[in-house]
């Protein structure tokens, strides 16, 4: 580091851009802080990384049983348990990486409170570890996949667009709602509720098709709902409606910016109030 | 050559009672969207009257190498200035410019996590202050050594002992390599030998022409360390100069705000208290061989009696009280103890308490002492005040001579005889 390094402290008002050079200078602790908890995560439990994907695959047994055994819901190709874990995968994802990361300022209020670096990347990195979990999840979807003998199509180049979507919209709630709860432990009790309803307005467990036509773009504003289509189109090759994966594409990255931009908005009075 | 830290007209803001009463939406809500609420404000101006100033207009200037000790009591706004310097938060107003890389210890430890393995946080800890994962290479056998961790460095440190926790954390602080360090009450960390080994770190950091500023309530570290002494006093900036007349008009702040001085000391509302157990020590009483009232000022070589007024809780008999007197520099010149009686038998005892401790002759040099107070139940510490009261030790013809002895520390009856 050259000692020319200079900076200049002020009060901010308004909004402000982000700081890039910051980011950049300081990009090796959001590696240590993915690490740190993906070390952490799993410390002292007897399964492990297992539950990594036991959580989806109960889940999609489960689904599985009630929602196509039982009330007859049918998927649109594949399958009925490919095509749930196709869904679950990514929102399993979204929804512990969401009550993660909107709880990780508060429960390091130690590190908020004591020492200055980009904040941002505390529930960045609450997102980041679990893109592991993501990984392992897909894995056993393949595995699934090789058991029902589904073949994979050309369509998987498309993956990492989506997982990159899952990533941009989950960190733009996350960055969200961590800055509010320091202010609003509100969020708190809001974020398993709405997760829990989450599921129901993504099709997770029923194909877009079940959904009248003019309704469809509707649920294009839900950002994991082309993160959902998007993953059953690139793995499993089900035909998804453009329109409504693009739209959701737009939430996503609208998503990751304004959350980048209230979390720097909020941030300056974290280390007052938290 | 331009200085390393510029500070200049800062001042913080805080509104009183917002940080420890946290509000819930319903009241945000309430508060900003409530016609009736907000008309209520209006008239009375509370927003106001709950604000206060951390910092008030402080301007100051550090230059490449200096060693600056920043003094004053609780809430003079000691720890903001250095949570504003490290970016921590905000600023109200002003600005501060900074010519090289910071480097902040405002806790050691800050960022261990229990689970994490001591190599693993050691990577950690020295990523969130700034190190480069091969800056932490470069240094990791160093900072291991300084530790004495040894075996350990491979268990969860949450299985490491307080003191195993506290030299890994300051180790890994101390092999910062910043050009800038700010550290606050780094080194009340450990036992003794390791505090001296902290403080030797220190010096060296200090030597490398490297600029810190520090905070301590250790006198003793703060004239060791610092050349230059800044005095805060309820967020204004009281006095910039030497370390030395910092420290003497810090001790002498310290008593001059607690009314009229008396002999007797209420120690329920000290400040710059460490009370583990509770708020045990009650007050302290002194008197004159004569048991006549003595305030403040005592001639040397005259008989003090201190009385020490404090509760036990729970009945026992393995409890001790200790009075240190601190000379202006912050050294202990004196130390008396209970445990140092020779068979001393206490009965188990629990309520109110009085220990009277006479000093037949108190043989400190001329000058001003700061008493220290504590009390240990067991085999630990259960309440210490660092500085209960002051006492002024008055010239006084101790020798018989004539001769008004003021070099030293102490006094000792002593014999000159031709030798053969």
């Amino acid at each position: 580091m050259p000692s020319s390094f200079e900076v200049t402290i002020r009060p901010h008002r308004g909004w402000q851009p982000i700081d890039l050079r910051e980011i950049w200078l300081y990009r090796e602790l959001l590696a240590f802080l993915v690490w740190r908890d993906i070390k952490i995560r799993y410390r002292q439990t007897l399964l492990g990384a297992l539950w990594a994907v036991l959580q989806p695959l109960i889940a999609m047994l489960i689904f599985t049983f009630i929602f196509n055994r039982l009330a007859g819901v049918k998927s649109d190709g594949p399958p009925y348990p490919l095509f749930a874990l196709a869904g679950l995968a990514p929102w399993t994802f979204f929804s512990t990486a969401v009550s993660q990361s909107s709880n990780s300022l508060v429960s390091n209020q130690q590190l908020v409170s004591k020492i200055y670096f980009p904040r941002v990347f505390i529930p960045l990195g609450s997102v980041g570890a679990l893109l592991l979990d993501l990984g392992l999840t897909l894995i056993l979807l393949a595995l699934l996949m090789v058991h029902y003998r589904w073949p994979v199509s050309l369509t998987l180049f498309w993956l990492p667009i989506f997982i990159a979507a899952a990533v941009l919209a989950t960190s733009g709630v996350g960055l969200t709602l961590s800055a509010f709860n320091v202010s609003f432990r509100d969020v708190k009790y809001a974020v398993p509720f709405l997760i829990q309803m989450g599921i129901f307005v993504t099709p997770v467990i029923y194909p877009i098709r079940d959904i009248p036509g003019s309704w469809r773009i509707l649920m294009g504003l839900n950002p994991m709902t082309g993160v959902v289509l998007g993953f059953r189109y690139a793995i499993l090759g089900t035909p998804s409606p453009w329109p409504v994966m693009g739209l959701s594409l737009a939430v996503s990255v609208i998503l990751f910016i304004s959350g980048l931009l209230i979390f720097r908005r909020m941030e300056r009075r974290f280390a007052d109030i938290i | 050559m331009p200085s390393i830290i510029e500070v200049s007209h800062l001042s913080k803001e805080y509104e009183r009672g917002r940080s420890v009463h946290q509000e819930t939406l319903r009241e945000f809500l309430v508060r900003n969207l409530n016609p009736l609420a907000w008309m209520r404000t209006l008239g009375r101006n509370t927003k106001e009257s709950r604000k206060f100033w951390a910092l008030n207009d402080v301007s100051f200037q550090v230059g490449q190498g200096d060693v600056v000790g920043i003094l004053g009591r609780n809430g003079a706004g000691k720890s903001t200035l250095l949570k504003v310097i490290s970016k921590v938060t905000d600023p109200t107003s002003g600005s501060i410019t900074l010519r090289g890389r910071l480097g902040s210890l405002l806790e050691v430890g800050t960022g261990f996590h229990p689970e994490l393995t001591g190599r693993e946080n050691v990577y950690l800890n020295g990523a969130i202050l700034g190190m480069s994962k091969s800056e932490i290479d470069a240094c990791f056998d160093a900072i291991i050594d300084f530790s004495e961790i040894g075996k350990f460095l491979d268990i969860p440190v949450k299985r490491y002992s307080s003191g195993m926790y506290l030299r890994l954390a300051f180790a890994v602080a101390a092999h910062l390599n910043t050009e800038i360090l700010i550290a606050d009450e780094v080194l009340a960390v450990g036992d003794i030998a390791f505090q001296r080994k902290c403080l030797r770190k220190m010096s060296e950091v200090a030597r490398q022409g490297r600029t810190v500023l520090f905070v301590s309530h250790n006198m003793a570290a703060v004239a060791d360390l610092c050349s230059r002494g800044i005095v805060l006093d309820a967020g204004k900036l009281i006095f910039d100069g030497s370390a030395k007349q910092a420290i003497q008009l810090y001790t002498g702040m310290m008593f001059h705000t607690n009314g009229a001085p008396s002999h007797i000391i209420d120690l329920r509302s000290a400040l710059d208290r460490r009370s583990p157990q509770g708020k045990l020590l009650q007050a302290i009483e002194l008197y004159t061989g004569n048991d006549e009232p003595l305030v403040n000022e005592v001639k040397l070589g005259s008989c003090v009696k201190v009385r020490v007024h404090f509760n036990l809780p729970v009945a026992t008999s393995s409890y001790n009280v200790g009075l240190g007197f601190n000379n202006a520099s912050g050294q202990r010149a004196f130390t008396a103890h209970t445990s140092f009686e020779p068979n001393r038998d206490q009965a188990a005892v629990s309520g109110p308490q009085v220990l009277v401790c006479e000093i037949p002759s108190l043989t400190l040099v001329p000058g001003d002492y700061v008493l220290r107070v504590w009390l240990d139940v067991g085999k630990t510490e259960a309440d210490l005040i660092d500085s209960a009261t002051r006492i002024t030790v008055l010239e006084s013809d101790f020798y018989g001579s004539g001769k008004l002895p003021s070099d030293g520390m102490f006094v000792l009856d002593h014999n000159w005889a031709l030798g053969s």
